[in-house]
């Protein structure tokens, strides 16, 4: 290379150099108005990451925008679950080409409804001058309002132009304002800015990559909430007040007085305890004929009804979840426990919820013995300890049990069985633990399981298995118990329980798997977590408040930008 | 008002739809008829496009049951296969082919079956590459309403369809969920003696092209791993928009086609008769698209990671395998072979709907290449050498049918490239590490 190629080349690097410097320095500026924000401007903004909306985050945003009266009928995408979540799989989603065509209906059905005669004049706040016509005022008026919900942030000029135009073209060949309104809608239901959420960088005070404040109101809302943020989220947002201490903390102390935090636990629990599963739930009829879709809906709400009454109501310790004998049945379930409650007709089919205490010595206390955990966990005609077993420690504990292995002999097995039916379940396992590479993961697992075993496949209460006693001792971690209650004593009082809680909460909220570089925080979370009583709402905050929470995790490529920009900054 | 498509260009015609007025294009009757062969329709000289089935199940046959005991022509099957009987000429069995893991673990009930379908052995958290019928729909779903279809008889959504990077094809599970999307009011009957567009499927579509136009400046904000994902959401945007499009475009006539009745509810659950009915109704929806043009490719997973089981007994079919011992005076687990009875039946169910519908002098199954396969040779012990897999159908004349070849551990994986190669995709080798073939199985290809 000659000397002036060298030279020419030196100075377009510095050049290059230059640019990116000013480029990166542009735009991971702290963007507080719309005109900075690449998603609704022309300006580049690199690295934004991408999370797509789960099925439940999609019901919720419609029910939030769109009111009570709009249907979601049908079903998103399911999502991947990862690291115990399907918010962190939520990084992983994308949309394949049945889930588009099932988005594009959903979204066609949403719109039809919202503007149909008996709903669009309570969801479409102005009047057109006339029906038969595209009027620009009240349509655009309407579309921004609901673009900038259902994208958190306002519609850029670009993409209120196109959505317009789109929109006056129906309404004119159609000869309806209300069609042109429709499409328009479907439009914005079916844009990757609102099936995706868009978490897009700045650098923060002290020079690292953070969430811009538009995608920090996002990460908040759906935290809290599973759902986009609301209108004064989205003004602390623009105003530039959910970057300063005080405007975050007064956003989330408004938020946790919400009431739709009811609805972000819920989902929040639906996620970790795997409750998507009940979609996939059967039961064998011949063996458990009282089970019946109702009793799978009932089993999720008992669960979902008993976390919020004692994390948000009573506001009480995460652990004592795990030992309360206080719930809430309906008469279905109370045929399943076994227990005398009121009948439907005594107390009114819409209010079939009574709440319900057990008896101080019954062996079934804790959302472990309930329902929905014992049904989820078991075969269609029989219970399963080691399902139950694996299950408790992957979802409450957070711990990988190892998958079955492969290639196992199975000669001692076969030797050994006769043709005599092995009457207990506890007895066939123990014959089936006869190889040796199985018997180390049965003993992580059917101990507990089968402390359990009082719950039949389908929840019932029994004492007896094929007219054999059920034996429900065992031991957890050193510590022996004779029933259910004693196994629920024993989890209640493992110190890994809370840690693993802060971890799920963490992971959903970031949508990342905690990692071996975040043990530090999460310690110090789970510190605190112990100091507040273990109290749900607090450990929120506490989340809610860290920088760390909304921090974005260094790449290659952010590496790169943030030294450029701290280099720029000095 | 009546115009044959002759008299009006596409971009008069689109105007007349937009703006209100009824354009209806009458169908030309010659073009019903097949030729003198009954191989290709008459009007246009050429043969119809071959269809693709993956059809995969769970838990294989037993050892020794399941394969013909003479190579070459196919006499007799194994006793787990006599469903099959009425289909002998048109089925390929394979016997002796493995999943080769090289140095990564069994993955139970995924090794073998992803090997099988993507080339390449799965490990845990490593996303799988595509799946051979996205990579067959890719030359064969292009100018149809669906690119693939994807069914599950269990009822779940699982699918076994995956386009890489993590990017799964749900599959349906109610038949009449699925009848909706194929025949339900978006149906475009291409025998109609009159076509009319719908005037709300071309806003529909220039409502998704405004989307479609922010691809770039959407795709220019995220880093590389987001932008595959990006790149898969528009990919299956445009794919909805083609679906559109063909929408709005007279069809070509289809003799055979005809439009089947609504199939009926059918229970939750995953027990024998369920499952067997669905599996029907879900077969007989496809063979009608299949002769209806609406897509060439389908996906049909039978028990798959599906609890099958019996009204009435404790133990499902999973169950069954891992804890019924091997009966040393039959020398198999006899309660393992009814339920693999039950999965060469519905298999064979299958073929009878695909084989039902008559074209010219063959049938769809004639034209069609089903691919079958499962995750394990011997399910006791999670065993992946020796799985199971079929081709069935010649695929329009494409493959030699009614032979039993066998491998001495071969790959899996050159049954699929055997079927790719057969159905005219441009692949040279297909796989990876000891999985990666270039070698197709000569015999079956005509």
């Amino acid at each position: 290379m000659s000397k002036n190629r060298k030279s020419r080349v030196v100075i377009v690097a510095v050049a290059i150099l230059g640019v990116a410097i000013a480029a990166t320095v542009f735009f991971f500026a702290p963007a507080s108005s719309e005109k900075n924000r690449s998603l609704s401007g022309s300006a580049k903004m690199a690295d934004a990451s991408l999370r797509r909306l789960t099925d439940t985050q999609y019901r919720q945003i419609i029910l939030d925008v769109l009111g009570p009266t709009i249907r979601v009928n049908g079903v998103v995408e399911p999502g991947v679950r990862e690291a115990g979540l399907i918010e962190v799989g939520s990084r992983r989603a994308s949309v394949s080409a049945s889930g588009m065509a099932q988005f594009h209906a959903l979204a066609k059905d949403i719109a039809e409804q919202a503007t149909s005669e008996t709903n669009r004049n309570t969801i479409i706040s102005c009047v057109p001058k006339a029906v038969d016509a595209w009027d620009a005022q009240c349509g655009e008026q309407f579309l921004s309002q609901v673009g900038r919900l259902l994208f958190r942030r306002s519609l850029g000029p670009a993409e209120s132009q196109a959505i317009f135009a789109i929109a006056e073209k129906s309404a004119t060949a159609s000869k309806d304002f209300y069609k042109g309104v429709g499409e328009g809608l479907s439009s914005l239901l079916i844009a990757p800015q609102f099936l995706f959420r868009w978490e897009i960088p700045q650098v923060a005070r002290d020079g690292t990559l953070s969430l811009d404040a538009l995608s920090k109101a996002s990460r908040l809302s759906f935290f809290l909430w599973n759902s986009g943020p609301d209108l004064l989220l989205l003004e602390a947002a623009e105003s530039g007040a959910l970057d300063t201490r005080s405007g975050l903390r007064e956003q989330v102390d408004r938020m946790l007085e919400s009431p739709r935090l009811e609805a972000g636990t819920r989902a929040f629990f639906i996620d970790m305890f795997q409750f998507d599963h009940f979609h996939e739930l059967v039961k064998d009829a011949q063996i458990y004929p009282k089970f019946s879709a109702q009793v799978i809906n009932d089993a999720e709400e008992q669960t979902l009804r008993t976390v919020v009454d004692h994390l948000l109501v009573r506001q009480l310790d995460y652990r004592d979840l795990f030992t309360t004998r206080r719930t809430f049945l309906t008469p279905v379930l109370g045929a399943i426990y076994r227990v005398p409650t009121p009948s439907d007709k005594s107390i009114g089919m819409d209010r079939r919820w009574i709440s319900y205490e057990f008896d101080a010595d019954d062996p079934r206390p804790g959302i472990l013995m309930q329902t929905s955990f014992v049904t989820l966990h078991s075969h269609p005609g029989r219970s399963s300890p080691t399902l139950r077993g694996k299950a408790l420690r992957e979802i409450f504990l957070c711990q990988k049990v190892p998958d079955p292995p492969a290639n196992v002999s199975f000669t001692e097995f076969n030797e050994s069985q006769n043709s005599e039916v092995l009457r207990t379940t506890r007895k066939r396992l123990e014959a089936h633990a006869t190889a040796p590479a199985c018997a180390g993961c049965h003993r992580l697992t059917d101990p507990i399981g089968l402390a359990m075993e009082v719950a039949d496949s389908d929840g019932s209460f029994r004492t007896e298995e094929n007219g054999v006693a059920i034996d429900t001792t065992g031991n957890f971690e050193g510590t022996v118990f004779s029933d259910a209650a004693g196994l629920a004593e024993a989890i209640r009082n493992n110190p890994v329980l809370p840690s693993c809680l802060v971890n799920r909460v963490y992971s959903y909220g970031t949508g990342r798997a905690v990692t071996s570089a975040d043990r530090s925080a999460q310690a110090t979370l789970s510190d605190s977590f112990a100091k507040n009583g273990y109290k749900l709402r607090s450990l929120l905050r506490e989340i809610a408040l860290d920088d760390e929470f909304y921090r974005v995790p260094p790449t290659k490529s952010s590496n790169l930008m943030t030294v450029q920009a701290k280099a720029t900054k000095q | 008002m009546k115009s044959s498509s002759k008299l009006a260009s596409r971009r008069r015609f689109l105007r007349g739809v937009l703006n209100g007025v009824p354009m209806v294009v009458g169908l030309p009757l010659l073009d019903c008829f097949w030729n003198d062969n009954g191989t290709a329709l008459a009007a246009t000289g050429a043969a119809p496009s071959p269809c693709f089935v993956s059809w995969m199940f769970g838990l294989g046959f037993n050892p020794g049951r399941w394969a013909p005991s003479e190579l070459g022509k196919i006499r007799e099957f194994g006793p787990e296969l006599q469903a099959l009987n009425p289909f002998m000429d048109k089925i390929n069995v394979f016997s002796g082919f493995r999943a080769i893991l090289d140095s990564k673990p069994n993955l139970v009930h995924n090794s073998g079956v992803y090997t099988l379908l993507t080339g390449q052995a799965p490990s845990a958290g490593v996303q799988h590459p595509p799946t051979i019928d996205t990579l067959v729909s890719s030359k064969l779903g292009t100018r149809t309403r669906f690119r693939s279809i994807e069914v599950n008889a269990g009822g779940a959504a699982l699918s076994l369809s995956e386009r890489g990077n993590g990017i799964v094809n749900p599959a349906e599970g109610a038949p009449v969920a699925l009848y909706q999307k194929l025949f339900g009011p978006d149906f475009v009957d291409p025998n109609a003696a009159e076509f009319t567009p719908d005037p709300e499927i071309v806003l529909n579509k220039s409502a998704l092209s405004v989307v479609a136009e922010e691809r770039q400046r959407l795709m220019s904000q995220v880093g590389t791993a987001d932008r595959q994902r990006l790149d898969e959401y528009f990919t299956s945007l445009r794919e909805l928009e083609q679906g559109l499009e063909i929408q709005l475009e007279r069809p070509a006539p289809l003799p055979s086609c005809s439009k089947p009745d609504k199939p009926q509810e059918i229970a939750a659950g995953s027990d024998i008769e369920v499952m067997r009915t669905r599996n029907r109704l879900f077969s007989r929806l496809i063979a009608h698209a299949f002769a209806c043009g609406q897509t060439h490719v389908a996906n049909m997973i039978y028990n798959h990671l599906v609890y099958m089981t019996r009204p009435g007994s404790a133990n499902h079919h999973h169950l069954w395998t891992h804890e019924e011992p091997i009966d040393h005076r039959i020398g198999y687990q006899p309660q393992v072979a009814l339920f693999n009875l039950e999965c060469a039946g519905a298999l064979a169910d299958t073929l009878t709907a695909l084989n039902n519908i008559k074209e010219g002098s063959g049938t769809v199954l004639d034209r069609s290449v089903v691919l079958v396969g499962t995750d394990v040779g011997f399910a006791q012990a999670h065993g992946i050498d020796n799985i199971p897999m079929f081709l069935i159908g010649s695929g329009g004349g494409r493959f030699k049918t009614g032979l039993h070849i066998s491998a001495g551990g071969d790959s899996v994986t050159r049954v699929g490239f055997t079927a790719m190669q057969g159905l005219g995709l441009t692949v040279g080798e297909w796989g990876s590490e000891s999985n990666k073939t270039a070698r197709p199985i000569t015999e079956v290809l005509a």
